[in-house]
């Protein structure tokens, strides 16, 4: 299977297998009106396996929340056919507007237009948990 | 500007400061008359606690400040449907400082990112309680006379009793201090707590169901009560309500100069024929809480007695 390189985009390279769909929909990738390449089960000599996503234009991605979903993923940023920036992601100290707050006794049940803002609480366990009312995001 | 949600923003300074401040008051009320002239208070108490509304409303007065506010949702804005960001813009309008108690977890923190003027925690849900966290640190203070070196007892709702998690929250930081956490299986301190602040700050605990085998070691017992607003089934709740009682004879075995605390209110978790008992420090508790909540409004809004 050949997909061509891109001119001037992004390429989401090391994307667990199987996690491209997930991404392609949190990043609302559907609304683009460029061309989006959505790549799995491509094989890796690193990974074995791995799922990629080019996306044909510039685009603002929020490396937080990829960095939340798969802090594997390499971003790598094409100008004029060139590489010209490659970021890898970490998970966020904060997320916002991405995860939602299941504790029923939270502000945010009953004041639905408030902002979701989850804080980083444990690097190691990946554990967040609410600004709000600290109930950790499960 | 600042505001206060929970007891872990105040460093051990700010809080030696609150208790050196509060003691004077309580020695020296006169040099605090009118401290605060001129200025208000709004107490926006979103559900009932005459108990905490009274506390901050009279720390005010001995102030020389005013006070406004409601006491319950029904009587404000929120029963038309306004939102927490919209009532503390608008009470930012009227008054210097609020005092925020509501259902909802995270509701005085939403008011802090709206208001323009500092906003104090007066209990969120089943979260927090600085301010009550702030009169058990005075209480132990005076009684005991320092906060380090103390073996210190829970027994009730360990697991709901956000005062509990609060005080250990504020305790751990201190040196030698050891904790013995008496609870039902069911109401036990949570996973995160003994995971996030007592094995994370290397402090020694024991938990246990049975009070009688722990009460001798203890130089503080804090006693809660099991909260039926806290419980979503009936059935759990009146099971649990009585799983223990504080009495006299309870007590023989207990240190001479044991120090017994309640936030209160209390329903029969300690018998009434304690109360007359030396070690009884619960009503203590509530005047120290009203001498903590003035030193803290004048630290947030950068009072001075002269």
């Amino acid at each position: 299977m050949h997909i061509d390189s891109i001119k001037n985009g992004i390429v989401l390279d090391h994307i667990k297998a199987g996690k491209a769909m997930e991404l392609y929909r949190v990043l609302e990738l559907n609304k683009l009106e460029c061309s989006v390449a959505v790549l799995m089960n491509v094989p890796s000599q690193k990974m074995g396996r791995k799922d990629m996503i080019k996306i044909a234009e510039d685009y603002e991605v929020d490396l937080g929340i990829l960095g939340y979903i798969d802090p594997g993923i390499t971003v790598n940023i094409i100008r004029d056919g060139e590489l010209v920036e490659k970021h890898t992601v970490d998970l966020p100290e904060k997320i916002t507007g991405y995860l939602k707050c299941n504790n029923p006794r939270c502000i945010t049940t009953t004041e639905q237009e408030l902002q979701q803002v989850f804080k980083l609480a444990n690097r190691e366990t990946a554990t967040y948990r609410c600004i709000y009312g600290e109930a950790e995001h499960k | 500007m600042r505001s206060l949600f929970d007891i872990v923003e105040l460093s051990t300074a700010e809080l030696d400061s609150l208790i050196a401040t509060a003691n004077d008051m309580m020695a020296n009320p006169a040099k605090y008359a009118h401290v605060a002239d001129g200025k208000k208070l709004a107490t926006l108490f979103f559900e009932p606690s005459t108990r905490t509304r009274l506390s901050f409303e009279a720390a005010m007065m001995e102030l020389g400040g005013n006070v406004l506010g409601f006491s319950e949702a029904q009587s404000s804005s929120a029963s038309k449907g306004e939102s927490v960001a919209d009532t503390a813009r608008v009470v930012s309008c009227y008054a210097d400082i609020i005092a925020m108690r509501h259902p909802k977890e995270g509701a005085p923190l939403v008011a802090a990112m709206n208001a323009t003027v500092p906003v104090i925690n007066a209990g969120d849900g089943g979260h927090n309680h600085p301010t009550q966290t702030l009169a058990d640190l005075l209480t132990i203070s005076r009684e005991k006379g320092r906060l380090d070196n103390l073996t210190v007892g829970f027994c009730g709702d360990l697991k709901f009793g956000r005062t509990v998690h609060s005080l250990i929250h504020a305790m751990v930081r201190y040196p030698n201090v050891k904790f013995v956490l008496v609870a039902p299986t069911e109401l036990q301190v949570p996973d995160y707590v003994k995971k996030d602040v007592l094995l994370a700050n290397n402090v020694e605990f024991v938990e246990t169901t049975d009070l009688m085998e722990v009460i001798g070691d203890m130089d503080i017992l804090y006693m809660t009560r099991v909260q039926h607003e806290r419980f979503f089934n009936e059935e759990e709740y009146l099971r649990l309500r009585d799983s223990y009682i504080l009495t006299p004879e309870k007590l023989k075995t207990a240190k001479p100069d044991l120090c017994i605390m309640h936030p209160l209110p209390r329903v029969n978790e300690i018998s009434t024929a304690i109360d007359k008992d030396p070690r009884a420090c619960y009503f203590k508790q509530v005047e120290n809480g009203k001498f903590m909540r003035a030193a803290l409004i004048m630290m947030l809004l950068g009072l001075e007695a002269k």
